[in-house]
């Protein structure tokens, strides 16, 4: 009963985007039936929309199941992107510049490194948070811009190929996330994730580390009065989460790119908040709606290619989903997070 | 005189009946008290006479007059005023200012108080309401808060006053002395309502006692005439134990003690022995270390100084892991805050604190824990669709038979319990009462603090009085009279001095 009154709403929300942005589309000239179609049925209709959708959803899944773990304990994590950029060029590194050893070796090093890179510079903000009280909403969005820089140097000053396009050598293939076929951009990287996606939710929801994450989230002055060491849960779970998205990075590069190039990230973290919020903060809510932004953004690409509708209509509905649908909860959390229900328990 | 009468009021609030054809009369010149327990509705029929809300369907009268009460500023030009439980005066202005809001009188666009405040310091001193009028009000103690409010009631014209459980925030005293002034109003011929669900003051200060249930008024009677089991049936709808029978208990060994503990300026060298079997109560006005003592005692806060020994050992350095596991239970004062989390369900909540007992390398252990709360919800008689609904959906005394049948469950030697049965109705604080005194009878030692005095005194086997972070005072339960605890918690010292017998 509750179940279906909060999918109905959710469902009446996401038409009220749909019909938001429509009406955006038709007081520009184009005829948004045309333009849905197009973009739906481009990305569902065949198997290379459906591999494109993919594609696109894969790196979603890591930085929406970075958000929402974070986000059971009741901590925001804004630094998804900074977190996966930093993952995916220890990845890179560790996966061009190691002497040659056998592939699943070499693949554990480098998806290993990402992790934990991501989650050594998300602790950060855990430890600044701990130790200062500071808000981790603010540390983490710094520390974006931050490691963002930070790759940037070092692809272009001391890891960088020969050639004029900022990017690291080449992963070896012993490092290499598989193909799932030739012509296709799908790699082992979706399965990954999937993989992830039970991974967290077995965490979350069936071990005690998880039970006392989710106490500290939910109230931390009781986790606390149960013995509940609520500062080390925070980092934990700040820790954990940089590693999804410092995952999520790392399968990037060992899956797609090959390499990692500067500015490979569209804004991967940045959407995971979206994509966590959307699917509720639960591991198989993000699952299901990172897979609904991957297929928009596939959508968005064919309709760029068939249609005279320019790709940023995508960025509009997009944005329009996250102020029907997200907005809400995000504020929500929002003003949790200021009034200091996230403020480190005594 | 019939000065009042509210006739088949109903209010709903959603899915909520908090009234449900409610009736109440009342007479000119009467003190009458409206009865009842923690959401049968008292505030709100209240809030439907004055304007807050509206009723769904009723009638009101008025003097014999049918009116209709749209807003709080028709319900004062109709001579109805109401203190709210939670003070509705402005922090950083001054009393008199308080007062006067809405009623200022101004000279040639000046604002004037002169005659304004003559009347006030006039109706101040001719019932008895000390205040200072030139205090700000943030300055102010609680009981003197009230007694601006009632004031401005007064000032605005109030022939019905309606008090929302005003002595909830008194000392014994203070309510002595507030229940002065309502008799002194009486002889000046107001109407006076007062909210409560208590019992005995009910009978000390009523005239007539109207009494709700559910939303629905169970009957009116003389308090001459009741009883405090009677009004307790009216209240519950069955019979009640009132006083708990505590069995003799022979006191053990010394289990927990507390060495100069000292916190800031909060709590200041307090020591005590607690032993097996045994109650040490803590009375005081809150705010005055209770919270602090509690949370130093079992972890939450670090002492400045002292020591704390659990069985001869020093646990001033242990975490509140370390101390749950050893032994010592622990009932937060706020169930919503410390207590629970609310957005959990059941069982989540069944297991909190104890959750290390409930896994295998990590794993929950899904299948105990599900039996475990079954048998806990059973134990403790919570009422509750199943250790799978949410928490939130528990009413007060559940929640509270949550709380502390989890702690109790889950055999502590030594219990700290706050407030166990703050916000709860009758029949849950009759049981909670025998659930804690049979937690003494299996040897527990147990350490209790409440701002009800009687329930400390019905309880506790010694009492310590706290004051602003010392112990004033302590000794053998029945060797304090409550005017003397009162004395005490209000800081002052018996004149005599006293031999305390332990
Ligand atoms: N503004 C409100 N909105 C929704 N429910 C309310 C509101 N005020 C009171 N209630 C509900 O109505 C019932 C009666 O409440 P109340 O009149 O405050 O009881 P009492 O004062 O007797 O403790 C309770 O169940 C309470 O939760
Ligand atoms: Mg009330």
């Amino acid at each position: 009963m509750k179940f279906w009154k909060k999918a109905a709403n959710l469902v009446l929300r996401f038409v009220l985007a749909l019909v938001a942005s429509g009406i955006i589309l038709y007081l520009s000239g184009y005829s948004p039936l045309k333009a849905y179609k197009a973009m739906f049925w481009g990305a569902i209709s065949n198997w290379d929309g459906i591999a494109l959708s993919l594609v696109q959803a894969t790196p979603l899944i890591f930085t929406g199941l970075a958000v929402a773990f974070a986000n059971n304990c009741g901590i925001f994590n804004i630094g998804g992107e900074g977190q996966l950029y930093l993952g995916a060029i220890a990845a890179g590194i560790i996966g061009a510049f190691l002497p040659s050893m056998p592939h699943f070796l070499h693949l554990f090093l480098a998806l290993a490194g990402g992790a934990v890179v991501g989650g050594l510079w998300a602790s950060i903000a855990a430890w600044l948070k701990v130790k200062a009280n500071a808000n981790e909403v603010i540390i983490t969005i710094m520390l974006n811009n931050i490691s963002i820089l930070l790759c940037s140097y070092l692809v272009n000053y001391v890891f960088k190929a020969p050639g004029p396009v900022p990017q690291t050598p080449e992963v070896q293939p012993s490092a290499s996330l598989s193909r799932l076929g030739t012509g296709t951009q799908l790699s082992t990287a979706l399965f990954l994730g999937v993989l992830l996606v039970f991974a967290v939710w077995f965490i979350l929801y069936r071990t005690k580390v998880g039970y006392e994450i989710r106490a500290v989230g939910a109230n931390p002055r009781a986790a606390a009065a149960a013995g509940i060491n609520v500062p080390g849960m925070m980092t934990l779970a700040l820790f954990l989460s940089g590693s999804l998205a410092g995952l999520g990075g790392a399968s990037q590069v060992l899956g797609l790119h090959g390499r990692f190039i500067q500015g490979f990230s569209p804004g991967y973290g940045f959407d995971g908040i979206a994509v966590a919020i959307l699917g509720g903060n639960s591991p198989i809510g993000v699952l299901f709606s990172a897979l609904l932004f991957g297929l928009m953004r596939a959508g968005g690409m064919v309709l760029d290619r068939t249609t005279k509708i320019p790709v940023d209509f995508v960025l509009i509905i997009q944005a329009a989903i996250i102020l029907f649908v997200a907005a809400p909860d995000i504020f929500k959390s929002l003003k949790g997070g200021v009034k200091g229900a996230r403020s480190v328990a005594k | 005189m019939e000065a009042l009468r509210m006739t088949n009021i109903s209010k709903n609030f959603g899915q909520v009946k908090a009234l449900n054809r409610a009736e109440i009369v009342v007479n000119k010149g009467e003190i009458h008290s409206l009865l009842g327990e923690n959401g049968a509705g008292k505030t709100t029929l209240m809030k439907i006479l004055y304007g807050i809300h509206q009723e769904d369907e009723g009638q009101i009268f008025l003097n014999g007059q049918k009116v209709t009460i749209s807003s709080p500023k028709e319900a004062i030009s109709l001579g109805i005023n109401m203190v709210f439980q939670h003070f509705m005066l402005i922090p950083n202005l001054t009393v008199m200012e308080n007062i006067i809001l809405g009623k200022e009188e101004a000279k040639m666009g000046v604002l004037s108080y002169g005659e304004s405040r003559k009347k006030v310091m006039e109706l101040s001193e001719r019932l008895g309401l000390k205040i200072r009028p030139d205090m700000k009000v943030e300055d102010i103690p609680v009981g003197e808060k009230q007694r601006v409010e009632i004031i401005k009631a007064l000032f605005r014209g109030a022939e019905i006053l309606i008090l929302d459980e005003p002595t909830a925030v008194l000392t014994p005293q203070e309510v002595t002395e507030l229940f002065k002034v309502l008799k002194a109003l009486k002889a000046e011929n107001k109407t006076i309502i007062i909210i409560t669900h208590k019992l005995k003051e009910t009978m000390a200060i009523a005239d007539n006692v109207t009494v709700l249930r559910n939303g629905k008024t169970q009957g009116v009677i003389e308090a001459k005439k009741a009883t405090p089991e009677i009004l307790a049936q009216m209240m519950v709808g069955r019979s009640v134990m009132l006083e708990v029978e505590k069995d003799k208990v022979e006191k053990g060994q010394v289990i927990l003690e507390a060495k100069n503990l000292s916190l800031g300026n909060n709590l200041k060298n307090i020591s005590f022995k607690l032993h097996e079997g045994e109650i040490l109560g803590f009375a005081g006005v809150e705010g005055n270390g209770q919270t602090e003592l509690l949370e130093t005692l079992v972890g939450l806060q670090m002492p400045t100084s002292g020591d704390i020994l659990y069985n001869k050992q020093n646990i001033i350095n242990h975490s509140v892991k370390e101390r749950l596991i050893m032994g010592i239970g622990f009932i937060p004062e706020d169930r919503n805050d410390r207590g629970l989390i609310s957005n959990f369900n059941i069982w989540q909540n069944c297991i909190l604190g104890y959750q290390d007992r409930y896994q295998k390398n990590g794993i929950l252990n899904l299948s105990a824990i599900y039996k475990e709360s079954k048998k806990l919800v059973d134990r403790y008689q919570i009422k509750t669709e199943g250790i799978f609904s949410p928490t939130s959906s528990l009413s007060g005394g559940n929640a509270q038979k949550l709380l502390v049948g989890r702690v109790f469950y889950h055999s502590p030697q030594v219990l700290i319990i706050a407030h166990p049965t703050r916000g709860v109705d009758v029949g849950a604080i009759e049981y909670l009462h025998q659930e804690i005194l049979a937690m003494r009878a299996q040897g527990k030692a147990i350490i209790l603090v409440s701002a009800d005095l009687d329930e400390i005194k019905q309880l506790s086997d010694r009492i310590a009085v706290l004051y602003e972070g010392s112990i004033v005072v302590e000794g053998s339960a029945h060797s304090f009279s409550e005017e003397e605890l009162g004395i005490y918690m209000a800081g002052g010292a018996l004149k005599e001095s006293k031999v305390v017998g332990s």
